[in-house]
Formats: structure tokens, C-alpha cells, sequence
């Protein structure tokens, strides 16, 4: 039988170095002290368990209608323009342009493509700047 | 609102949205928050994130007009609205991953799409405006119960679903201890709802002390003030007899504080998708063979994770946005149980037209600043 005495031990820290279980709050305990203790304690009886499980959609098509619109930007990753899309804001400018040349040259696994999409977030900001400036003077003119 | 760029936003006129798609609802707003995610975009951290845009993927409303084929809702419903848009049929869909729907988002694969959340992430203006365009309305939005209030019903739109399902994802046992990273408002619902899955012992971690209060108090958690302690993941270790939690879970995502290395590259430089200081400290803090949950977001960029530590000491990382209707029945009962009272959280009220203080407010944590929910038509009230 191995030997599992500890030697130089201090009783409160011999946890991880025995089999022994830890102390734990026992049921009445944490039931008398938080409100719906233990209602999901079931792991196979939780919403998101498992996380893969077919559930009701209120789908009633295969596949959705496409929605119409001007062309659009999209990640290479797709084989083709997904069927619904938001349409805020569309590219427009130098942002645009730059924005659309990480769209159509690089896959989500490029740092560049990411690090593209920022540069065209600054370079949105200051046409923005641009814009309101000139919209300033109009106005005054 | 609309974005002007990195900690500019203002309240500017907008065209009406309009029908799209025979799927579609135009839903005016009644209720919506402003995310902790949220300042992700205020800070400019999501990439293609455009100006003019308009955040806010928590809000609730009546639907206001329903396209050619909608059949479940009409004019007049009120309605709640998950955070995910999605087709409810794709191959994703269709296998309850909602937050992975491949047919709502063309600028990327790897993320599914929210309202109000960059073009990464769809492109879709978001809920803090007066009306929002809200894609397959037979799919998402759901009637709000007559019982049910509208400050909860709003929570559970995200905050609330999120830190349940983060819960879930951490495989919560009967007795484990339980780290919960960030007491902002996922982080108090995760916390809260560890319980519900039988933990033993809850142990929240944030350097903010309203923040920290409202663990003890709404959370029922013991505490813990990173700042004051030289080592957090040492000292966690201290108050687990040395062995490490079982469980932890991730509630801060990008911007976390703790390593000013990490801070810099992450959230001044845009080096790395986010700052994971948080993620960091669960990997060293949970124990060998224990589980983490990362529900707090970050960027499609990489970031410096300790890897090894995760894999020499077994861990399991489970991660995902929340499938958030997925979440809603259940959390329906232990609402009306009295086991949950979702706004217990919210400190803050404001209206439409003062959405940019309530995000600075919000991002520099000021006046005791967790949830704040938008009325936008409080000043016609």
C-alpha cells in the first residue's frame, strides 16, 4: 500500500496532494441561501445542452427568398452572396475602396485582411471629417 | 444614435428603415441597453466598423409594419428581439446554432450577425433608434408575455441569456467553485445563474467596487478586488486549497485591464483581436481538468492566449455567442419562480437624445455606471 503520509505538511493545503474529496456545502445549505439553487442541476436537462441539437425555428422555407439589392461586398469565404444582408452604409470613398480590396483578395485567416478593414475605419473617419467640414462652410456660404 | 467614430457618437435624423425582404418586421423601439460589447465599437475595436452606422442589439418594440410573408407576427405585437438575426434554416440554424447562421452575414463566415454590430458582423443598424428593420420576423422576435416587464424583457434580449448560457457552456457540477471574470451585467447573470446549476462556491473577480457590491449582493458571490491583490490567479489559488477552480468563466472579453501590455497591443494598437487578461487568468486559475466558458467577446484577430498552460493542464475551453431564444423558456420559469429579477442590475435610465453621455458615462464606469437602458421616446412621454 503506497505510503501517503505527508511530511512537512500543513493540513490545510494537502488538497491537491491526497485523493481525498474537498469539503463542500452541502444541499439544505445552499438551498436555504440562494433562491432556485439546483433548478438546472441537471446537465442534460439545460437550454444550450447540448449545444448542437435541432430545435424549432418557425422556418417555413428551405431556403430564404433572396433579397434584392445593389452588389455588395462579401467575405471569399462564401461560396456565394448569402440570401439576407444588411444594408447600412454601403462603401463608398477611399474607405470604400480599401475596404473592398481586403473583401475581395483575402480570407478571415489574414491578419492583413483584418488589418485592412481597421485602416479603412480610419480612413472613414477622417473623409467623415472631411464631409461635415465642407457641409459646415456650405452652409455658411 | 449614430457613430461618428472611436468615443464620438451623436443623435442625428435617419432615413425611416423600410421592408427589404418578404421576411422582414419594421419594429418601432420602446426599450433598449447599451451593452457592455457595445463599447467595443465605441472604442473603434471592431474592424469595418462604419460611420453612420447605429448600434443596439438589445431593444425591445411593437412591430410597426410586417413584410408579404410574415405570418406569425402583426401590427401592433410587442415584440422582444434576440440579439442573433438569423434564417432559422441554414445548416447552422438547423442544428440550434443560431448565433452561427451562415445565411445573414456576407463580410464574414466565422461570425454570425447582430443587429447594430459593424459590418463584420452583418451590417445591420441596431436598436438604439426610434424604428429598426428586423430580418425573418417568424423566426427571431418573440411576443412578450403579458407578465413579463419591460425592463426584463429587454435583459433578456443579451445580457441576461448570455450570462446563463455562459454558465451552460462551463458544465457546471453540483458543489464546484466557480470563477466568474468581470462583474459587469453578463458576468452578474453568469455568476447568478452558476447557482441555479448547483455550484458550491461563486468567486467574482473585477476591480470595480459597485461592480463587485452587486456580485455580493445580487450574485450572493464572495469577491475579489484584483487590484488589491499583487498575484489574482495566487491568490485564488490560496482561497481553493491550493488546487484552482473548477470551473471559470471568462465575462470580460477584449478590453480587459490587469496586464498593461496586453491593454496597449489589444485596445490602443489594434494588435490583437483582444486584450485576454481574463481568459489568461481563468487558464491559470481553474484547475487541471477543469472547464472554462468564454462568453465575453472578442475581435476576429488573434490573441496572445496561454495555450500551453491550457493544454498541458487539460483543459476544456468551450465558447460561443449565445443562441439567445434557445435560453428564453426556461428563463421565463425562473423568472416567474422569483428565482431571477433581471433589472435588479440596471442603474441607469436615459433617453434617445442622451445616448452619447450615457456612453461615456458607461465607458469610463463613472457614477456607480453597470446597466443602462435608452427610452427613445421618453421625451415625448
Amino acid at each position: 500500500m503506497p505510503n501517503t503520509r505527508l511530511t512537512n505538511s500543513d493540513p490545510d493545503h494537502e488538497v491537491p496532494y491526497l485523493a481525498r474529496p474537498l469539503h463542500r456545502p452541502g444541499r439544505e445549505e445552499l438551498q436555504a441561501r440562494i433562491p432556485g439553487w439546483g433548478a438546472d442541476l441537471d446537465l442534460a436537462d439545460r437550454p444550450a445542452v447540448p449545444q448542437e441539437d435541432h430545435v424549432p425555428t418557425g422556418a417555413h422555407w428551405d431556403f430564404p427568398q433572396r433579397q434584392l439589392g445593389p452588389d455588395r461586398e462579401r467575405s471569399i469565404e462564401h461560396g456565394m452572396l448569402p440570401p439576407v444582408f444588411g444594408t447600412t452604409v454601403p462603401l463608398h470613398g477611399v474607405s470604400g475602396a480599401v475596404r473592398r480590396f481586403a473583401y475581395d483578395h483575402f480570407s478571415e485567416a489574414r491578419t492583413r485582411r483584418w488589418m485592412l478593414l481597421i485602416a479603412g475605419d480610419r480612413i472613414d473617419v477622417a473623409e467623415s471629417a472631411v464631409r461635415r467640414l465642407a457641409g459646415r462652410v456650405r452652409a455658411r456660404v | 444614435m449614430v457613430y461618428q467614430g472611436p468615443y464620438r457618437i451623436g443623435v442625428e435624423e435617419k432615413p425611416m428603415p423600410r421592408i427589404e425582404h418578404p421576411g422582414d418586421a419594421i419594429v418601432r423601439v420602446t426599450l433598449a441597453a447599451i451593452c457592455g460589447s457595445d463599447l467595443h465599437l465605441y472604442h473603434g475595436m471592431m474592424p469595418d466598423t462604419r460611420v453612420g452606422s447605429t448600434f443596439g442589439h438589445e431593444f425591445i418594440g411593437v412591430v410597426h409594419e410586417v413584410g408579404s410573408d410574415v405570418r406569425n407576427l402583426k401590427v401592433g405585437d410587442r415584440v422582444m428581439v434576440p440579439f442573433n438575426v438569423y434564417c432559422g434554416s441554414c445548416y447552422f440554424c438547423s442544428r440550434g446554432l443560431f448565433a452561427n447562421c451562415h445565411n445573414v452575414n456576407p463580410n464574414a463566415t466565422a461570425i454570425g450577425a447582430i443587429y447594430g454590430y459593424s459590418h463584420t458582423c452583418g451590417g445591420y443598424d441596431g436598436g438604439q433608434a426610434e424604428f429598426v428593420r428586423v430580418p425573418f420576423a417568424d423566426v427571431g422576435p418573440t411576443l412578450i408575455p403579458d407578465w413579463l416587464e419591460d425592463e426584463d424583457a429587454v435583459l433578456l434580449t443579451d445580457a441576461l441569456a448570455t450570462g446563463y448560457f455562459g454558465a451552460q457552456l462551463a458544465e457546471i457540477r453540483e458543489g464546484d467553485t466557480v470563477a466568474v471574470f468581470g462583474a459587469g451585467p453578463v458576468g452578474l447573470y453568469a455568476a447568478r445563474s452558476a447557482w441555479l446549476m448547483g455550484a458550491g462556491r461563486v468567486i467574482v473577480v473585477d476591480r470595480v467596487a459597485e461592480r463587485l457590491e452587486k456580485a455580493s449582493d445580487f450574485a450572493y458571490a464572495e469577491t475579489l478586488d484584483f487590484t488589491e491583490v499583487e498575484d489574482v490567479v495566487m491568490e485564488l489559488k490560496r482561497q481553493t486549497d491550493f488546487l484552482g477552480a473548477d470551473v471559470a468563466i471568462d465575462a470580460v472579453g477584449a478590453e480587459a485591464s490587469g496586464s498593461r501590455l496586453q491593454y496597449i497591443t489589444a485596445t490602443k494598437l489594434k494588435l490583437q483581436g483582444g486584450s485576454p487578461v481574463a481568459l489568461n487568468w481563468a487558464i491559470d486559475a481553474v484547475r487541471k481538468g477543469g472547464t472554462i466558458g468564454v462568453l465575453g467577446a472578442y475581435g476576429p484577430m488573434y490573441s496572445a492566449i496561454r495555450l500551453g498552460d491550457a493544454m498541458n493542464k487539460g483543459l476544456t475551453l468551450r465558447a460561443n455567442q449565445c443562441h439567445v431564444k434557445r435560453q428564453w423558456p426556461r428563463l421565463f420559469e425562473h423568472i416567474r419562480s422569483g428565482y431571477l429579477k433581471p433589472n435588479d442590475i440596471v442603474t441607469h435610465r436615459v433617453p434617445l437624445t442622451e445616448i452619447a453621455e450615457a456612453y461615456d458615462m458607461f465607458s469610463a464606469k463613472r457614477d456607480g455606471c453597470i446597466k443602462t437602458l435608452v427610452v427613445p421616446d421618453a421625451d415625448a412621454a
